[in-house]
Order: C-alpha cells, then structure tokens, then sequence
C-alpha cells in the first residue's frame, strides 16, 4: 500500500481524494487544507488525518507519495520540500509559475530518483491517446496545420472571485484552460516552442484574461492556431478539441469521439477512404473507480503505478509540464508587446 | 417503480458520444415548449415517470406540469444536484463562495437554520438546506425517488463520507416521504457501503449495458452483484452512448434478473417508440419464460419483474 497524503482540499483536491480514497493500492491517510471549514469537515466525517501546516504532515505521516493541489504560486515550495524529504509528487497542473523553479524542481525529482507528475488528464483520455498513435505512424502525411481549442462556462459576468481571478496567482483562463490545450498539443503532435500575434481577452474579469488567442510553432516547424475561452457558456463543461491537417487526411477530436477523414484507404490500419469515427466507449480501457470520468482515475493509477514499481519516466513529467509553463510564459510576454 | 423510465440528457445537450450531438440538441430544446411536447410524446407512449436533474429549466416545465390536469399522474424523480452549475461556481468562486451562492437566504443572518447550522458547522443540516432549496421547484408534483447525483454519491463514497449518504436518506425519507435513490458509476462498492451503514435494499441507478461502459471494476463483477438482487435497480446508460444498437442494448438489460427499471432518453417519438416497445416485448417474453412449467425458474422472479 502507498501511503498517501493530499495538500489542498479545492476542487481538484477533493476530486483526489476521492479516487485515492477508493483506489485498492493507496492508503490515504491525511490531508491539509488552510481553510478550517473545510478541515473541519473532513475531520468530522472523514477517516483521514487533517493538517494546516503542510510540512508538519510531510514530517509526521510517512508518506510514500503526495499531491499537491493548491493555487499555483505555492506549488514551487511545495514540491521542492516534498521532494526534499524523499516523497514522490503529483502536483496539479499548471506546474510552476516561475520557469527557472521549474527547471531547478524538475532536475531534483530526477536526483533524488522520484516519480513526479502533473494533473495534465487530457493524456489519459482515450481518444487523443489515438490520436497520437494515428499520427506516429504518419497517416494524415505531411502535416500543414493544427487547430488546439477549449471552451467552456467558468466566468460569465462581471464580478469578484477566487485566487483564479487575481493577476498573478497562476489563475486566469490561459493558466487554468489554456494549459491544457497547449500541454495537448505537446502531448499529441509535438513540443510548441514559439508564439505570435497572441491576444490576451478580457471579456468578464478585470485582472486577468478570459480567452487565449494565438498562434504556435511546434519544434518540427508545425504552425496553428491556439483558440481557449472561458467565458463561453455554449458549452456545458470544459470542451477540448484538436484539429490535424495533413496532405492525406485531417483528424478532427475530442474527450467522446475521433473523426478522421482519408483521401486514400490505409490498409495497415484497416481504415478506409472518407470519414472513420472512433467513439471513447470503443476506445477506453473501463476504471476501478469512476468520479467524473476516467481519465481523473487513469492519471492516478499512472501516478501509483508508477511509485509502486519506482519507474521515474511518466507519461506527464515535470519536465514534459515545465514545456507548457515556459509557453505561458512566452505567451504572457508577446501579449505585452502587442 | 415502472418498468421504462424517460431521462432528461437529451434536452440539456447531454450526449456522451459526441460534442456535435450535444450542440445539435442545446438547438432543438432551445425553447421549453419543445421538451413539453417530447416529453407529451413518451406519456402517450405510455411512460408515466420523468427522471430528471434539478437543471434551472426543470422549474419552468414544472410549471407547465402543474398547469394542466392531464400531467396528474405523471410522476418525477429528481436529481440532485445539476453538478455542473456548482462545479463550475467552485471554479470562479470557491468553495466558500458557492456556499454563499446557493444556499438559500443569506446564511450569515436572514436563515435562522441555515445560519445556526454554519455556526454549528453542521454539515449534515447544511446539506438539508440545500435538499430544501433543490426540491423547491416540485412542489404540488409527485416526487416518489429523489436522486442523489452520481458526482455526489461517487464523491462522498471515494472520501468514506458514508454519514451523508445515510444523511440524504433519512433526510428525503423523513421531510418529503420519498424513497432516496442513489446515481453512481461504482454500485458494487456503493452497495457494500450502504448495507454496512444500515440501508438494505436500496434504491440505485447505475450505468448497465453489454459493453461494459461506465461500470467501474468491469461487467463481470456487476452481473454478480446484480444477480444478488440486494437493491432495486435502474439500469443507466444502456445504449453505451450509442455505441449498442438499440435491440441488442435493451434485450441484455431486460433479460438480467434484478434490473426493476431501465432508463432512457430519445427526442423522437420513432425512437421513443421503438425502446418502449422493445423493453416490453422483452419483459413480457421473460415473463411468459418464468410461467412456463418447464422452467425451473419460481413465481416470485415472475413477480420481481
């Protein structure tokens, strides 16, 4: 059993909770949070153990691993004193918003030989994991373009919020959504390694933007377009979608379904000329554990998996992460100059 | 609880296979007089219970419901709560600010209840509030099952919160007289947690279908906590998100001993139709199996049906 402790009882951290909390090789033995109504909860109705003071946990609970699941500017000292006392890390995606931290952390899980991983689940969906395999054994040809988008209804008026809605907390749509495409489109094509023409909307929010527009080129010269808003309530959640255009065909998908479309039939993959849909039921591997979808369940068995057998390459690194915290970064920068 | 119940997903662009479906849908039900005359279609279908989220909209067709005479004998179950709304309130707000948001009144002074319970930090009184204020919108409605969400019973039974579980039961049973159902994706594990807190027999709606979707810890385990017949059963999800063609999808479901009740959404009345009739032509042929003298099977499996 790997014993487990969680910082941050947020959203995200909850939504860990309880999936690690039923999850047959983890025995979750405590949680921090700096909220006292929320730690009083848990100590009235939970089994866990409840902290303030995150470090006064790491010190007294023996943990193999811990999530850190708090607002973004704590993550940094966070991981480094976990990492420092021998635990393995999940941290919460975005990673870190200093990129010089980042790397410092990145190389210190590699020293002290421990598993790190950050909550990018779009990796663990499986659609886009097909659509990273269609693509490394080049069906669509010679790529032209990509089209990385998220949508969905976060802020739709005009008025105070959270940690998310203040300037520099590691909130706002590109740290909260965009991160997520752009770490995708890492995932699924390649590295994006430029920006231009980026334009930072403030549609609702007064410090920080609700749309991300712009344009990437990836490490093999791969251009496209960069579309996220969260202030678009024609969605009901979060809606992720990636477009590939290559010379043979163009892949349309999302969290449920795949569409791709060949001018010519693929016979090594059985597929035949024109439009393919591939469904998620068709596609997915059925989780221990489902909360909100299995994904959330599949990155947390990676993560285990992962401490259990002590195999330090992860399908969601640090370093892999630490590639999005630097495009945000770009991202923030040529808004500016704008 | 009758046989074929009639869902809500399709009119609130929910659709598992595909973002396009969704859209297409948030279209057609734009208005709430379009969901009125689908849901007229499924009652002269002869379905008579409407298992439906407590999303904004279901307070207006309720009004409509309780317009008209002819809706007397239509029942519904709600769900609670519509999770998006909160989880995305969490989001912007908080946990504390979604707190503020929703619960009724101003919890800091106007409600004495709610006010006391905060103080008290009494978790279980603040979820009754939040009952309270989810069930408004049925009042003068027949409400016999009201559902705990999936997002909520999954969430609670992964933190070991079982008190509220137990909570919501008692609470629906005590202040509404209904029977508490239960929505999850993990029911094998729900069921242990229930009985071990007292409730037997509960009443649970789980995903179910041929392929295995949605059903936590994988189909096998599910056939043999469903042959166990220890709740009464609605079977969510059965077409897979489409993924089952419809008369292979309903005939597994129907043929499974210790579903009571199957769940469905359509917007047509072909569709409506062909389910409906489907999920009776295989019930009644499971029946005349069981009165069939060479059938080992007894009279109450006849009845369980």
């Amino acid at each position: 059993m790997i014993r487990t402790g969680i910082i941050g009882l947020g959203k995200m951290g909850i939504s860990h909770c309880a999936i690690l909390g039923a999850h047959p090789d983890v025995d979750l033995v405590s949680v921090c949070d700096s909220s006292s109504l929320v730690l009083e909860g848990f100590k009235k109705y939970s089994r866990f153990e409840c902290f303030n003071d995150y470090k006064k946990m790491i010190a007294d609970m023996n943990l193999d691993a811990l999530v850190i699941a708090t607002p973004t500017k704590f993550h940094a000292e966070m991981v480094s004193h976990a990492l420092n006392n021998n635990v393995h890390v999940f941290c919460e995606k975005p990673f870190s918003l200093n990129a010089e931290e980042g790397r410092q952390l990145t190389a210190l899980a590699k020293r002290n030989n421990l598993v790190n991983q950050v909550g990018y689940h779009n990796r663990f969906i499986a659609t886009f994991m097909e659509v990273k395999r269609i693509l490394e054994l080049n069906v669509l040809g010679d790529l032209y373009h990509f089209v990385g988008e998220s949508y969905g209804p976060v802020v739709l008026k005009e008025k105070a919020g959270t940690w998310r809605s203040e300037k520099g907390q590691g909130g706002g749509c590109l740290y909260d959504y965009a991160s997520h495409t752009i770490d995708l489109i890492h995932f699924v094509l390649a590295r994006p390694v430029k920006v231009s023409g980026t334009q930072l909307k403030f549609i609702f929010s007064k410090d920080v933007e609700d749309a991300v527009y712009s344009n990437l080129t990836l490490e093999t010269g791969l251009g496209g377009h960069l579309s996220v808003n969260w202030s678009d309530d024609t969605h009901r959640k979060m809606a992720t979608q990636i477009t590939v255009l290559g010379k043979k065909g163009k892949i349309i998908a999302d969290a449920t379904e795949l569409k791709i479309y060949l001018k010519e039939d693929n016979k090594a993959l059985g597929l035949t000329r024109g439009w393919t849909v591939k469904n998620i039921v068709d596609l997915s591997d059925i989780a221990n554990f489902n909360l909100r979808g299995e994904e959330y369940s599949f990155q947390l068995d990676h993560f285990i998996h992962a401490v259990k057998t002590k195999n330090i390459t992860n399908r969601s690194s640090f370093e892999s992460a630490l590639v999005t915290d630097e495009l945000i970064n770009q991202l923030i920068g040529d808004n500016s100059n704008n | 609880m009758e046989r074929v119940i009639f869902g809500d997903n399709q009119f609130f662009g929910i659709n598992h296979s595909s973002e396009e479906k969704s859209r297409a849908q948030a279209i057609r039900f734009k208005e709430n007089q379009a969901i009125v005359e689908v849901l007229d279609i499924a009652i002269a279908e002869g379905i008579q219970t409407f298992m439906c989220t407590t999303h904004d909209r279901i307070a207006d067709i309720c009004e409509t419901l309780r317009a008209d005479s002819k809706y007397e004998n239509f029942t519904i179950y709600p769900c609670m709560p519509y999770a998006h709304k909160y989880s995305n309130a969490v989001t912007e707000l908080g946990i504390m600010g979604s707190i503020k948001q929703y619960l009724p009144g101003n919890i800091f002074s106007t409600l004495a209840k709610g006010g006391m319970a905060f103080v008290k930090k009494d978790f279980i009184a603040m979820m009754e509030l939040m009952i309270d204020a989810e069930m408004k919108m049925f009042k003068g409605i027949s409400t016999p099952v009201i559902f705990l969400q999936n997002v909520v019973t999954d969430l609670l039974l992964g933190l070991g919160m079982s008190d509220f579980l137990v909570g919501f039961h008692h609470y629906v049973r005590h202040k509404y007289k209904a029977e508490a159902g239960f929505i999850t994706m993990n029911l094998p594990l729900l069921l242990n947690v229930l009985e071990s807190r007292g409730i037997e027999n509960p009443t649970i709606c789980a995903s179910i279908n041929k392929l295995g979707f949605r059903m936590s810890g994988g189909k096998e385990v599910y056939e043999k906590t469903i042959a166990e017949k220890r709740c009464r059963l609605i079977a969510m999800q059965v077409f897979a998100a489409g993924a089952i063609p419809p008369k292979e999808a309903l005939e597994y479901v129907c043929n499974m001993d210790g579903i009571e009740s199957i769940l469905f959404g359509a917007s047509s009345r072909g569709n409506i139709r062909n389910s409906k009739s489907l999920i009776d032509a295989f019930t009644e042929k499971r029946r005349e199996s069981f009165v069939d003298p060479s059938n080992k099977q007894t009279a109450d499996n006849y009845l369980s049906l």
